[in-house]
């Protein structure tokens, strides 16, 4: 536990202005300073600063192999970046850096969950036990780390009732209450994703993040999909960085759009934005920016589009 | 009549249907048939015989081919048929039991109940099965021992079944628990109650000891440094005389009292405290059921831990490390209590094997033991706690059934020892478990908790 605090305190910066690039939203949760990765002679990310608002959804988009995901593992830890920093400031007041926190110190102390691109559920544990699982901190702390468990005091019991209530909760939100106590690994894929969204919503964040939470999905699911973002925002105050292909689920519930193309931030905005941006249709489309005008009409991007989520 | 009914309209499909299969069965033998034929032409049609002359003169032997056809046809033919009614009947069988509970999860939940009471009457049960508690000595000896295979099946369980770590030095803790209490109560001249609770945190020490830098190791590399560690522990027992008295090993290790009264004839013993005629069986029975309660606590911890907060931990750890991590669990804290609670009981059943033998040595640290251990977890079912029971007893019960079996000595010939063979009985049911139950005995996963109620 000591270890852990004094990892805390190097850790925690009150000073300091916030350095990264100008505009943006006012009062963010998440400043990404100056972010570089390399892998050997490759990188993956280069000088990439960007942030993301309080309250807000924001995407992270880009071609294959822009680097989304290699972000991603940054902030949560799984990465340590090259260079850069990472800032997380909470409600509190907190602030965190987190490319100098443990992995898991990210989750627990930061409060930054995600979910993963290819699903990391518990296979084998039931739909309830993966949400318990991710309740660990709290439920760790009521058991005594586990004497009072043992004996069975009623501290342990009164927390893990409501562990379970809240449990009981975000499964009811997910629809899988008639699947409770079935193995999470039975269940069809866009329940399995949905139910990885719970899990991280079971610890509390202040940040969310989802490695493309669309994918594998059909239209319904992702309308579903956007409902439960939407909801988490609203209902939670979480703030939501995503990244994602689905441009369906990108356009309706963002707040605010990064996009990177190998490893480089080339557009930052609000939809409206991002959608006119020349750079991005010609990373997106891959054409000469000549062409780009006839190819937006041939693919309806700008004319149709614009008009109905406007 | 409703069911009557139904198979009579049932029973002519089924008899046309066997017709066709019989006669795909006739073809699939004559094919059987046909290419023997055509194998056995160029190697056994002719022999070849030393002629009158010089030459080499061929005897036809179409007669022998005929046959081999013949056989083959026959072979096959009845292969198929008795292969088809095999999975006919598994195919009625299954539509029979669809919808009711798995017949091994049945049986598990009958199963342990049973065994819990065999294993709490049993030395009444070989009292009044050869006549006299002197005389049962030998099935209580059993019990003893198969009793310290259970609580180490269990406490390896946890670290293997559970938290997913594969130990293959697991026997290490084991012998630090024994000698622990050899070398405290010899040197020290401390009791064995003492002992006991010293000899798990010793061995915890050691788990965690070997586990802070092993830990972030997975899978094969984590198994090789456990079995390196193993072997470390015994070589050092071995070669360090000054300390643990080398290979010859510790002997003259005090008996265990029942609660400060000793097991002797005379003044102050535990026959004359409590009015009894003195008989060297009462401390086995005492022995007996201190292993039955040290396994219980070790059973009833582990189902606890199950369904506490860091026991789920250790089954998220086994499902998935990297998701873990993303959960706020620190990795490698929880995989060190595990290491750390399952090298404990390993202490414990150690200090009870020192006080059982009066005598330790590094000969019954083995790598062996490790291996018979790792093998009742798996064969039971990784975190079945029925199952490794189950397995313990089959494992170590059954080489030394087999010992009593005369009939096989009269097979195989006076000197015929069923130990020696027990490697062989291992590999042997290993191939089978792989084929039948590739997850265990009992691999039926019971929740830890339940949305309608409080689970298992």
């Amino acid at each position: 536990m000591t270890l852990a605090t004094g990892t805390t305190r190097l850790a925690t910066l009150q000073d300091e202005p916030p350095a990264a690039s100008p505009g943006g939203p006012a009062d963010p949760i998440l400043v990404v300073d100056h972010l570089t990765m390399r892998f050997g002679g490759l990188t993956a990310v280069g000088d990439l600063s960007f942030k993301v608002g309080r309250g807000d959804i924001t995407a992270l988009i880009g071609p294959n192999g822009a680097g989304k995901t290699t972000v991603f593992n940054c902030i949560t830890g799984f990465y340590k970046p090259t260079e850069g920093m990472i800032r997380l400031s909470q409600a509190g007041g907190e602030t965190y850096l987190l490319e100098r926190l443990p992995g898991h110190d990210v989750n627990r102390l930061a409060r930054v969950a995600r979910t993963f691109q290819n699903i990391r559920l518990f296979p084998q544990m039931t739909v309830l036990e993966n949400l318990l699982v991710a309740m660990h901190k709290p439920l760790m702390r009521a058991s005594g780390f586990s004497l009072a468990g043992i004996l069975g005091l009623p501290v342990y019991r009164r927390a893990q009732e409501e562990a379970i209530a809240k449990a009981a909760g975000w499964i009811a939100r997910i629809g899988l209450t008639h699947r409770a106590d079935e193995p999470a690994g039975d269940l069809p894929y866009g329940d399995q994703r949905r139910l990885e969204i719970a899990r991280a919503m079971c610890t509390d964040p202040v940040l969310l993040c989802l490695d493309e939470p669309a994918a594998g999905l059909n239209p319904r699911e992702s309308a579903d999909l956007n409902t439960l973002l939407r909801m988490i925002r609203d209902e939670y105050g979480t703030s939501v960085l995503l990244i994602e292909h689905d441009m369906s689920v990108v356009m309706k519930i963002s707040d605010r759009i990064v996009v990177l193309d190998y490893g480089i931030k080339i557009a930052d905005g609000t939809p409206e934005e991002i959608r006119n941006d020349t750079r991005v249709i010609a990373a997106y489309l891959g054409v000469d920016d000549e062409e780009v005008a006839a190819v937006e009409a041939e693919v309806g991007l700008v004319g149709t589009s614009a008009g109905t989520t406007a | 009549m409703a069911t009557g009914s139904t198979i009579g309209a049932v029973a002519p499909t089924v008899g046309r249907r066997s017709g066709a299969a019989f006669a795909e069965m006739l073809k699939d033998s004559a094919l059987f048939a046909l290419v023997t034929l055509g194998l056995s032409i160029p190697v056994v049609a002719y022999r070849t015989d030393l002629g009158q002359g010089t030459g080499l003169e061929l005897t036809g032997r179409w007669g022998v081919v005929a046959g081999l056809c013949l056989a083959v046809f026959v072979l096959r033919l009845g292969q198929r048929l008795i292969l088809g009614e095999v999975s006919r009947r598994r195919e009625a069988h299954r539509i029979a039991t669809a919808g009711a509970p798995p017949v091994v999860a049945r049986a598990g939940r009958v199963l342990g109940p049973l065994t819990l009471i065999v294993a709490l009457t049993l030395p009444l049960l070989a009292a009044l099965g050869s006549g006299g508690l002197s005389e049962g000595r030998y099935w209580i000896d059993l019990g003893i021992l198969i009793l310290t295979y259970v609580m180490l099946g269990w406490g390896l369980n946890i670290v293997v079944g559970l938290a997913g770590l594969l130990d293959l030095g697991y026997v290490a803790f084991y012998a630090v628990g024994a000698y622990s209490y050899a070398l405290l109560s010899t040197g020290f001249g401390l009791s064995f109650w003492i002992c006991l609770p010293l000899a798990g945190l010793f061995a915890a020490a050691f788990g965690v000891l070997l586990g802070f830098p092993v830990l972030r190791l997975r899978g094969d590399y984590l198994a090789i440094v456990t079995l390196a560690f193993g072997e470390i522990i015994r070589l050092v027992l071995i070669n360090w005389v000054d300390f643990s008295g080398g290979a010859a090993g510790l002997s003259s290790i005090p008996r265990a009292s029942f609660f400060g009264i000793p097991f002797t004839a005379g003044e102050g013993g535990f026959a004359q405290t409590f009015g009894l005629t003195f008989n060297p069986i009462h401390r086995i029975i005492f022995l007996y059921y201190l292993i039955l309660v040290l396994a219980l606590v070790t059973n009833l911890v582990t189902l606890r831990m199950r369904r506490l907060p860091l026991g789920r931990a250790w089954e998220a750890l086994r499902e998935d490390e990297i998701a873990c991590r993303s959960l706020g669990i620190d990795t490698t804290m929880t995989k060190l209590t595990a290491f750390a609670l399952g090298a404990m009981f390993a202490g414990f059943a150690g200090s009870f094997f020192a006080v059982r033998q009066g005598f330790v040595s590094p000969e019954s640290f083995n790598f062996l033991e490790s291996a018979i251990i790792l093998a009742i977890v798996v064969l039971g079912g990784m975190g079945s706690q029925v199952g490794v029971a189950i397995a313990a007893i089959v494992m170590v019960g059954a080489p030394e059934l087999l010992r009593n079996l005369s009939f096989l000595k009269a097979v195989f010939g006076e000197g015929f020892d069923p130990n020696e063979y027990r490697l062989l009985l291992f590999g042997l049911a290993m191939v089978c478990m792989m084929v039948w139950r590739p997850r265990g005995l009992i691999s039926e996963r019971s929740p830890s908790v339940r949305l309608g109620g409080r689970g298992a």
